[in-house]
């Protein structure tokens, strides 16, 4: 399967990346000549095989619906690139 | 006298209980060695004060006799870790300025056993690569290069080089597909991947949430085990973290491995197999069977898919880890006209070549109509892989293989740079481990004819962590590797 210009613009937006125009044949070129190599795959039959999600083959623990953390809004804005009135502030996005 | 330096962990413990040095002047010797080894750019940040602070108080936990585990060690901590007050980047330009409000649980369990911490260790951005050149902030020189800068191995290249060159005791690693047991064999270091839930990933800046791991880089076998002993534990906050009892890994060093098996898989040995690492390896199988082990072939038949699987696997959960750099809630932010573009500038200009270029094959490996041709496919190659590894248990205890195909290779080699499959081909005796979640150590066996480490690595039984070191600590002692 191999992958035109159309879908490295796709999969940059997906990605939310910008490629530059002049980058966006060496990317493909580069893309296709791994997903070539990933193709080797397909020289096994997989039909009847169940996908490994996760080696640890327990269920995931139940625990009581208790709160653990909390107060501490300071803490989880104190990385923010900008805040303000205690909340995280972004460009506008409602017109 | 700075000496004190070379030893190991085991021996400085010693030497601080007999009071034959304090904490505080054995963490000012690290500290000088740091200064000294800066041309190595094995750390990102350095703690100096933070650092004699906590080797004042171990100082005064000796004089008390409430000396901990790891009490008054000086550590390097990889730059993956989170650490409460202390900057964590991920060796990228995204996070640069980020100043964690918590502590990993692996980083906090040392700091409870009284570990000292000297810094911030250097690796491959989002500890992607192998060969720690992807830094936002410049490779790691490997402190065994000679004429030539040569790397470290990735992406703990920092911890690896840090460790070989005596700038910290022992240090900190993450292993996504070799991340630990490469940079170990590249730089002469011992280092374990620990079983996939044995150490809790609470903190450590996720890459590849269903492959990652922490575990230690250090002198030799036994400090690896005692540092192992610190870090590994049930964790309440990782949900992937197993309620499953640590041994005292140190116990295990003197026990007799006779009539133990070791399992050599042949798909390891393919034509054109380098040499030199086809002959230590046959050496240590030797070391092995004179102590009264038996050796014996085995087979790994999907081995040769395990790399694409890896290639398949990781990007993916890549992909979606790094979604949360947006530059919203914390690192750099790019602004932008609108929301979406702010997005785009933010990661564009904040994520590194590498990192981009896995989140997009991600990206695309799970977006519809492709998810089932190659996420789906290598979720199953997966399964014939681990099932691979357990088929062989079955005839042996510990499977001993080299660790990489070849030795450090220099700085800004153009087949690597050029051709990322070549720089993903140095992995093909690491992935398969962690795709199988098992645990595997790699030790140094001896130098190869231009003067560099070679590693073996040692593979065991989910949880059984306690063989690997057994027979590690043999081969150890057989092959009198010197440390520089």
């Amino acid at each position: 399967m191999a992958i035109d210009n159309e879908t490295v613009k796709r999969v940059a937006f997906l990605s939310r990346l910008k490629v530059e125009d002049d980058k966006i044949e060496p990317t493909k070129e580069e893309f296709n000549k791994i997903l070539q190599w990933i193709e080797e795959l397909n020289e096994i039959n997989t039909d009847e095989v169940e996908p490994l999600i996760s080696v640890n083959n327990v269920n995931l623990r139940m625990r009581n619906d208790e709160i653990t953390t909390g107060n501490c809004r300071e803490d989880i804005l104190k990385n923010a690139p900008s805040a303000e009135y205690d909340y995280f502030a972004v460009p506008k996005v409602v017109e | 006298m700075n000496d004190i330096t070379k030893l190991t962990v085991c021996e400085t413990l010693d030497a601080l209980k007999s009071k034959k040095f304090s904490s505080v002047e054995l963490t000012k010797s690290y500290l000088e060695n740091m200064e000294k080894g800066r041309h190595y750019n094995a750390y990102i940040t350095e703690c100096a004060d933070k650092a004699l602070k906590q080797a004042e108080m171990a100082d005064r936990n000796y004089q008390s006799g409430n000396n901990r585990l790891l009490e008054g060690i000086p550590l390097g901590i990889k730059d993956l870790f989170c650490t409460k007050d202390i900057r964590t980047t991920a060796a990228s330009h995204i996070l640069d300025n980020f100043v964690p409000t918590y502590e990993s649980t692996v980083t906090q369990n040392l700091l409870n056993d009284g570990a000292v911490f000297l810094g911030k260790l250097n690796l491959d951005e989002f500890a992607m690569g192998g060969s720690n050149e992807t830094s936002y902030f410049g490779p790691v020189i490997n402190p065994w290069s000679k004429d030539k800068d040569l790397v470290p191995g990735g992406s703990s290249g920092g911890s690896a080089a840090a460790v070989a060159a005596n700038m910290c005791a022992a240090a900190t690693g993450t292993d996504t597909g070799g991340s630990i047991r490469e940079p170990a064999a590249f730089c002469g270091c011992t280092g374990i991947k620990p079983t996939y839930g044995r150490c809790s990933r609470y903190g450590i800046v996720a890459f590849a949430s269903s492959l990652d791991q922490a575990g230690p880089i250090a002198k030799d076998v036994k400090d690896c085990a005692l540092l192992l002993q610190s870090m590994a534990g049930f964790d309440e906050k990782d949900s992937t973290s197993c309620d499953i009892a640590v041994p005292n890994y140190v116990d295990f060093l003197n026990k007799d491995i006779k009539g133990l098996t070791i399992g050599l898989p042949k798909e390891y040995r393919p034509q054109g197999l380098n040499e030199e690492v086809a002959s230590y390896w046959d050496k240590a199988a030797e070391y092995l069977k004179a102590r009264g082990a038996i050796v014996k072939e085995i087979s790994l038949p999907h081995t040769k898919y395990a790399l694409a699987t890896y290639y398949v696997l990781a990007p993916a959960e890549a992909s979606s880890n790094l979604a949360r750099y947006d530059g919203i809630r914390y690192g750099f932010r790019a602004e932008g006209k609108n929301l979406d573009e702010l997005y785009i500038n933010t990661r564009t200009l904040g994520f590194g070549k590498e990192v981009k270029r896995r989140i997009m094959i991600g990206t695309y490996v799970l977006s519809a109509g492709y998810y089932d041709a190659y996420y789906l496919k290598a979720q199953k190659m997966r399964r014939l892989i681990h099932n691979d590894f357990m088929e062989a248990f079955k005839q042996c205890d510990i499977i001993l293989t080299p660790t990489s195909p070849i030795t450090a290779f220099p700085i800004g080699d153009e087949s690597m740079l050029d051709n990322p499959i070549n720089m993903y081909l140095n992995d093909v005796f690491t992935v398969s481990i962690n795709l199988a979640g098992l645990p595997a150590l790699s030790l140094p066996i001896g130098l190869s004819q231009n003067g560099l480490p070679l590693g073996m690595q040692l593979i065991g039984k989910p949880f059984d962590e306690a063989t690997i070191f057994s027979v590690a600590a043999k081969i150890e002692e057989d092959a009198k590797f010197e440390r520089k």
